[in-house]
């Protein structure tokens, strides 16, 4: 007997969960640096972070979807786990990290049900709930200096910006980080996002594995800086520097990781610029004018939001009249 | 290096048989001829049982505008005219004939391997002889040849464009005749310009065949206005419309015919059907099939005479894998799977590739991660995961809204997809309800 089925009878060797593995793949350089600059703290949030997210998608396919398949298997889980704890500070509370699992998981992804049916990122869910449930252990920073932990607390360079603008300074009184740092990492700020070298290279490995496409990250980062520069050309004292502005905070972390998230980004390859330039947009916006010192989790959001929206751009079709 | 714009992808090659000779193969016992291997009215069979053929005998007649003839591919007596299944699962008349063991072919053909360069025949002799040859569009399409050379009126046509792209994976038919028969393919692109009266041919080949390009280039230096283009590797550039693009990097509007925009495109294997039929006044009875797979001991090119079932070709290559569980005819990509080791090589059979159980089947498929490769993928520049949710709904207006109708059916979108979503089997299904539903509109 023969198998007879309809054409193509030929399949990449692609599938979703060799897909989520090279993402995890890419995470590690980031990953290793949190390791070097927090310690075994960060190791313990990190752990925390995964083991409850994957807890959580498991509880709710078996218990509550009754699902005999367990979704655990495509690694999607641990991502949204990891991802989540590089966006917390590592001296979080573990129960925190707990609840903001509970929300990425259970409100942000399996509510819609589950992989590929979310319509805000999950882990960016996760820790906006943790913001504005608890702000201030959410922007408690340990300071970080020469890779070793002096147990102070300090800012980073962007909540140092938006404090001192507040106050009345001028950037050039203000002591910020050189780029240098920025680029390396010897800044405070959430486990996974400060060093911006760890992240580059874990987002050319995505390139490179063609896991994700360029159009997000060079639209995010680009228009960052599109916008930042128009402001700083303004006025150079109030506005930051445009590269100050793509090498701090959870900028890279958020172009290359966040923004690229397959289920919550647009899926041609125009709605993913303009759904990049839409979050650099916001996020310099949030960043200039906000009350808060950061605005790339809630401009990602808010582009998510409005993802189904863009996705109605038809792209154009090969002998089409327009 | 050129290639077409929108799209596309590239599938692992598995070129297993590439390189090799072409090996004529046995006269097969019994040959089953279906009266239709060509898009269009099926030929009527004009032989009876009982009667006597040789090799090039007519034996159905074109019936239409858009149709072609048949002609007998061994010599011996017509045993019985039935209704038998192609390899598209339909029965056709299907007139089968028993071998007398001589193998005697018509006397007017010219059986010598001599190249015959120039013909001082005028250019509707040849494309009469052209059109009672029988030749189709060998690429797999199977488009009559005498049609594409009688264009409407009203358009002018600039181009010849020669089809040696062969972007299908695992099948070496074309690459292998290039490789032999580069000058009379050339000389037969020579009778197409004839035909045309045009003096502008362009031979397109993927540059993963570069002896390929090496014969023919060497070949086609000797004309004028014949020129060998290197083409990146990329499916589906084998598709006419794609091919277009990538060799004069213009588009054909939609739902128009190559002649819109000056071009007619022909598969190397119907060039060199042109040769022989102008020629050799050899009809087309015979043509090159790739028999493979990954498992398969000897993977080849054989020069099977039409007719021969498909069973009958396993022998030569070191019989039928054990672990064989689908056979398609055709490539992995575009290909049919046959249901059955009967049935018969036909015009369109460019390859017979085996997989085995564990290639066959398909994989579990998985939640959609909205990833967008099918959108990727697409070289029409559709948006197939929306296509597929929009045909399992039935929502045909906005099926068409979303230019379903435009789909090539060339499987990209199913290829690249990570979740396994059978993708092109429900676009089929929307394309047939959409256009079913504007003709009852009609």
């Amino acid at each position: 007997m023969l198998t007879v089925s309809p054409s193509p009878h030929y399949q990449s060797e692609t599938n979703t969960t060799k897909l989520m593995c090279n993402v995890l793949i890419a995470l590690v350089p980031a990953f290793i640096f949190s390791l070097i600059v927090f310690g075994i703290s960060s190791l313990i949030l990190t752990i925390t972070a995964i083991v409850s997210c994957c807890f959580f998608e498991f509880a709710i396919n078996k218990w509550l979807f009754k699902n005999e398949d367990c979704s655990i298997k495509d690694c999607s889980a641990i991502i949204t786990g990891l991802l989540l704890s590089f966006n917390l500070p590592n001296s979080l509370p573990l129960w925190m990290v707990v609840i903001g699992s509970l929300v990425a998981i259970g409100i942000a992804k399996m509510s819609f049900g589950g992989l590929g049916c979310n319509i805000f990122n999950p882990a960016l869910v996760g820790r906006v709930f943790l913001l504005i449930s608890f702000p201030a252990q959410m922007t408690t920073w340990t300071k970080v200096q020469d890779y070793t932990i002096d147990g102070t607390t300090g800012a980073t360079p962007l909540g140092m910006l938006k404090e001192n603008i507040l106050s009345g300074k001028t950037i050039s009184q203000i002591d910020l980080p050189t780029f240098q740092d920025l680029f390396i990492g010897n800044i405070g700020g959430s486990l996974g996002e400060i060093s911006v070298i760890a992240l580059i290279i874990g987002g050319l490995y995505l390139l490179f594995t063609k896991t994700i496409s360029w159009h997000i990250p060079v639209s995010v980062l680009g228009s960052m800086f599109l916008f930042s520069g128009i402001l700083f050309l303004i006025n150079p004292e109030i506005y930051a520097n445009p590269l100050f502005h793509i090498f701090s905070g959870g900028a890279m972390l958020g172009a290359i990781f966040m923004a690229t998230d397959y289920a919550t980004s647009p899926m041609t390859p125009t709605g993913k610029i303009i759904f990049g330039i839409g979050i650099g947009f916001i996020t310099i916006i949030i960043r200039s004018f906000g009350a808060y010192p950061e605005g790339m989790s809630f401009a990602i959001l808010l582009m998510n939001a409005l993802t189904p929206l863009i996705n109605k751009i038809q792209p154009r079709f090969y002998g089409s009249n327009k | 290096m050129k290639t077409f714009k929108i799209g596309g992808i590239h599938p692992k090659e598995n070129k297993l048989s590439a390189g090799k000779k072409i090996e004529p193969t046995p006269i097969p016992e019994m040959v089953y001829i279906p009266m239709s291997q060509h898009i269009g009215a099926p030929a009527k069979p004009i032989v009876a049982v009982g009667d006597t053929v040789k090799a090039g005998t007519k034996i159905g007649e074109s019936s239409g505008f858009v149709s072609a003839n048949i002609f007998s591919s061994i010599s011996g007596t017509v045993e019985k005219i039935d209704n038998i299944a192609d390899a598209s699962g339909f029965k056709k008349q299907t007139v089968i004939i028993k071998s007398d063991g001589t193998d005697t072919w018509e006397e007017t053909i010219d059986r010598s391997t001599d190249l015959i360069k120039s013909t001082n025949l005028t250019p509707d002799e040849i494309k009469a002889k052209i059109i009672e040859a029988g030749i189709v569009g060998m690429g797999g399409a199977t488009f009559p040849l005498g049609v594409k050379l009688s264009p409407p009126k009203d358009v002018t046509i600039t181009h010849i464009l020669v089809n040696g792209v062969e972007c299908e994976p695992y099948l070496t038919a074309d690459h292998s005749l290039m490789l032999e028969k580069a000058e009379e393919i050339c000389v037969g692109v020579e009778l197409l310009k004839k035909v045309l009266g045009i003096n502008t041919a362009i031979i397109g080949i993927e540059n993963n065949k570069p002896d390929a390009i090496e014969k023919m280039q060497n070949a086609a230096s000797a004309y004028t206005g014949t020129q060998v283009v290197p083409l990146k590797v990329k499916y589906p550039q084998g598709s006419e419309k794609h091919l277009i693009q990538a060799l004069i990097g213009v588009e054909v509007p939609s739902r128009k015919l190559p002649a819109s925009v000056g071009v007619i495109v022909s598969n190397v294997a119907s060039v060199f059907a042109v040769y022989e039929a102008v020629m050799k006044n050899k009809p087309l009875f015979e043509r090159v099939v790739t028999v493979t797979g990954t498992s398969v001991k000897n993977p080849s090119n054989f020069l099977v005479r039409l007719g021969t079932r498909t069973g009958d070709l396993f022998p030569l290559v070191g019989g039928i894998p054990e672990d064989t569980d689908k056979i398609i005819s055709g490539g992995p990509m575009m290909g049919k799977s046959i249901s059955s080791v009967e049935i018969p090589i036909t015009k369109g059979s460019s390859g017979v590739v085996c997989m085995t159980e564990n290639e066959a089947h398909r994989k579990k498929e998985q939640n959609c991660i909205r990833c967008g490769r099918c959108v990727e993928a697409c070289p029409i520049g559709l948006e197939p995961y929306l296509l597929n949710t929009l045909a399992k709904k039935s929502m045909i207006p906005e099926l068409l809204e979303h230019n379903i109708t435009e789909c090539i059916a060339c499987g990209s979108c199913s290829f690249s997809c990570p979740a396994n979503k059978p993708l092109l089997d429900y676009i089929r299904l929307g394309k047939a309800k959409a256009i079913q539903a504007t003709m009852e509109k009609k």
